[in-house]
């Protein structure tokens, strides 16, 4: 304490001050912080809170019953999945009527995109939100492998053998899908989002699901052999890069070849 | 060159450093010449023509760019022996041995080429050359005598005289590319049917790529998209010859959402069941996979070339290179519920060769 108390009017000691009670400050929070509701044990109160945001925030375009209008399609059988998938990434509500539904910085905390899940579950039947176990990543090498070959049959036309996303018709296009959630991968293949088919259990496990995306996070995390990935875009990145490198290096040696000797 | 017409007035042709090509006037008299030749600048000398120390470190230069290729040659021996791509077959390992061996002679074979480059400019001779252009035509004379050689030949060897000889040599040399012909037929055989025949047939079922389990049609849920192959693919003979014609794709929609059969179509209305319909993922124009499927719009592009098929049209072709329509595959149940081909594919499946017929 003699040294702190000696160095207490040392320049820097206002900013390590300020550090420590933000640490606290920080620390506290997380420690007190509600926990996030789930879905699964939705209480009668959650539907009702979830009926109040849908009305107030999506009944303009998905209708006040949720059967869908002009503007938007029926809510109704699409399950929970689907709604924690298009709030939760921020997709919903939408931010204009574009070919494809934009990701934006979602509008609503973890606890009101589960009471608006779990009111849209208490419509119909749908896809629920993924158990616990399936929202995170493996890290086994059987099951990333397994991912990987499953990726590559099944979605690696259109999102890009490792998942950096591509062109489709029309101004569409299949997002990059490297730092996407495990969660939110699952339920996308669930649900089938705008132009994305539907890939259901029967046809591709749960186990199989979360093999997916944990190929998806171990390709998004691993680092460039060469340095430098290019976009991942594979031959049209690199041979751009080669070609454009080449001919640098051809046109120094005529410059060169050229150039009279001093 | 006396009667050289395109010399003109300029028998002794036209010479580097002399008083140049007089301009014709249009009174037909020659201009004065306003601008002297200036002829070639000053021989400029290089600092290793001028200073034997700069001649000294420049042939230690180039003796320094010669002795670089050492290392690339080095690097490529290293490359060979120290990465043997025989008892390690995985990618990764191809692509280093590729990498180092390339590199390696490609920085060898560069040094060399630096060096002779380096040595021709700064120590090689360095003076300048006038070489004068000449005229590309004969002189007459030359001319008459080359056809003379000619009319000799023609003359002396009397094929115009012995008309048999002419003839039979005419057709000796006529049938001599069939040999040809033969040769080119090593390279067959033909196609056949090859093309024309998949795996699919009467029975076999619908299983998933790449595991082989069946499926059920009650596992299709609508907007739901299947990779399929047929069953027993793994054991066949070629599976990946076998894959590239029996690869479909399985989709469920809304029957109501496909447009009626129109005539001059083939009758396919009982080709799908509840609404699965199975059609060839291998593209009509090159043979790339069709399997971007578009939920909402109902369109199957191809990533090649973006040729777009219209599943609610019959897989016809709605934009891009491609000609005709993806070839469907009729599927029905089998007694367990499982979905099984009701017959092969009515079409070859893939891009158009030339024994497959253009009514196709």
């Amino acid at each position: 304490m003699k040294a702190l108390a000696a160095r207490r009017r040392h320049p820097l000691g206002g900013v390590v001050v300020m550090l420590l009670a933000l640490l606290v400050v920080g620390g506290a929070y997380s420690v007190l912080t509600p926990s996030t509701a789930s879905a699964a044990g939705a209480s009668t109160e959650d539907v009702q809170k979830g009926r109040e945001l849908f009305l107030a925030n999506c009944s303009n375009c998905h209708g006040l019953q949720a059967q869908g209008t002009g503007e938007g399609p029926t809510l109704i059988g699409v399950g929970a999945a689907s709604v924690d998938f298009q709030v939760g990434t921020g997709r919903m509500p939408l931010s204009a009527n574009l070919p494809q539904a934009m990701e934006k910085p979602v509008q609503f905390n973890d606890q009101q995109i589960a009471q608006m899940a779990a009111y849209v579950a208490s419509l119909a039947p749908g896809p629920a939100i993924p158990a616990e176990e399936f929202q995170s990543f493996s890290d086994d090498p059987e099951r990333i492998s397994k991912g990987n070959e499953l990726f590559r049959t099944n979605c690696a036309m259109c999102h890009n053998a490792v998942g950096v996303g591509g062109a489709l018709t029309r101004g569409k296009w299949a997002p990059n899908l490297q730092d996407v959630s495990a969660k939110h991968v699952y339920e996308a293949m669930l649900t089938g989002p705008q132009s994305m088919p539907v890939f259901n259990d029967a046809n591709i496990t749960p186990e199989e699901k979360q093999d997916i995306a944990s190929y998806l996070h171990f390709v998004g995390t691993e680092p460039s052999p060469g340095g430098l990935s290019l976009g991942s875009l594979g031959p049209v990145s690199e041979g751009l890069f080669a070609w454009a490198g080449g001919i640098l290096a051809l046109v120094g040696c005529a410059v060169w070849l050229g150039a009279r000797s001093s | 060159m006396k009667d050289s017409p395109t010399t003109g007035h300029n028998d002794a042709g036209p010479s580097h450093g002399g008083t140049g090509t007089d301009l014709a006037a249009p009174e037909g008299t020659a201009l004065e010449n306003r601008f002297a030749n200036p002829g070639l600048p000053a021989h400029r000398f290089r600092t290793t023509d001028t200073d034997p120390k700069a001649a000294r470190n420049a042939e230690r230069q180039v003796s320094t760019i010669f002795l670089l290729s050492f290392i690339g040659t080095v690097v490529f021996l290293v490359g060979y022996f120290a990465l043997p791509i025989e008892d390690d077959k995985s990618l990764g390992r191809l692509q280093l041995s590729t990498l180092v061996l390339g590199l390696g002679l490609g920085f060898a074979i560069f040094c060399i080429g630096i060096g002779l480059v380096h040595w021709a400019k700064t120590l090689m001779p360095d003076h300048e050359q006038v070489e004068l252009r000449h005229d590309i035509r004969g002189t007459d004379e030359d001319r008459r005598d080359a056809t003379n050689i000619i009319l000799d030949g023609v003359e002396e060897s009397g094929v115009m005289r012995r008309t048999v000889i002419r003839n039979s040599l005419i057709a000796a040399l006529g049938i001599l590319p069939i040999p040809a012909v033969v040769l080119f037929r090593d390279l067959g055989p033909l196609p056949g049917t090859v093309l024309r025949e998949s795996l699919w047939e009467e029975g076999v079922r619908l299983t998933r790529d790449p595991d082989g389990t069946p499926i059920r049609a009650a596992d299709v849920t609508f907007g739901s998209v299947f990779h399929v192959i047929p069953e027993g693919l793994a054991e066949s003979s070629h599976p990946i010859e076998e894959k590239a014609k029996a690869a479909v794709l399985l989709i469920r929609i809304q029957p109501e959402d496909v447009k009626p059969i129109e005539s001059g179509m083939i009758n396919q209305a009982d080709w799908s069941y509840g609404g699965i319909y199975a059609y060839s993922k291998i593209c009509t124009h090159v043979g790339c996979p069709v399997a971007l499927y578009e939920q909402q719009t109902h369109h199957l592009l191809c990533p090649c070339h973006q040729s777009t098929f219209d599943l609610t049209q019959h897989c016809k072709v709605i934009f891009g290179p491609a000609k005709r329509p993806l070839p469907q595959l009729p599927i029905t149940v089998d007694s367990e519920g499982y979905l099984v081909a009701s017959a092969g594919f009515p079409v070859p499946p893939g891009p158009s060769y030339w024994e497959r017929g253009v009514s196709e």
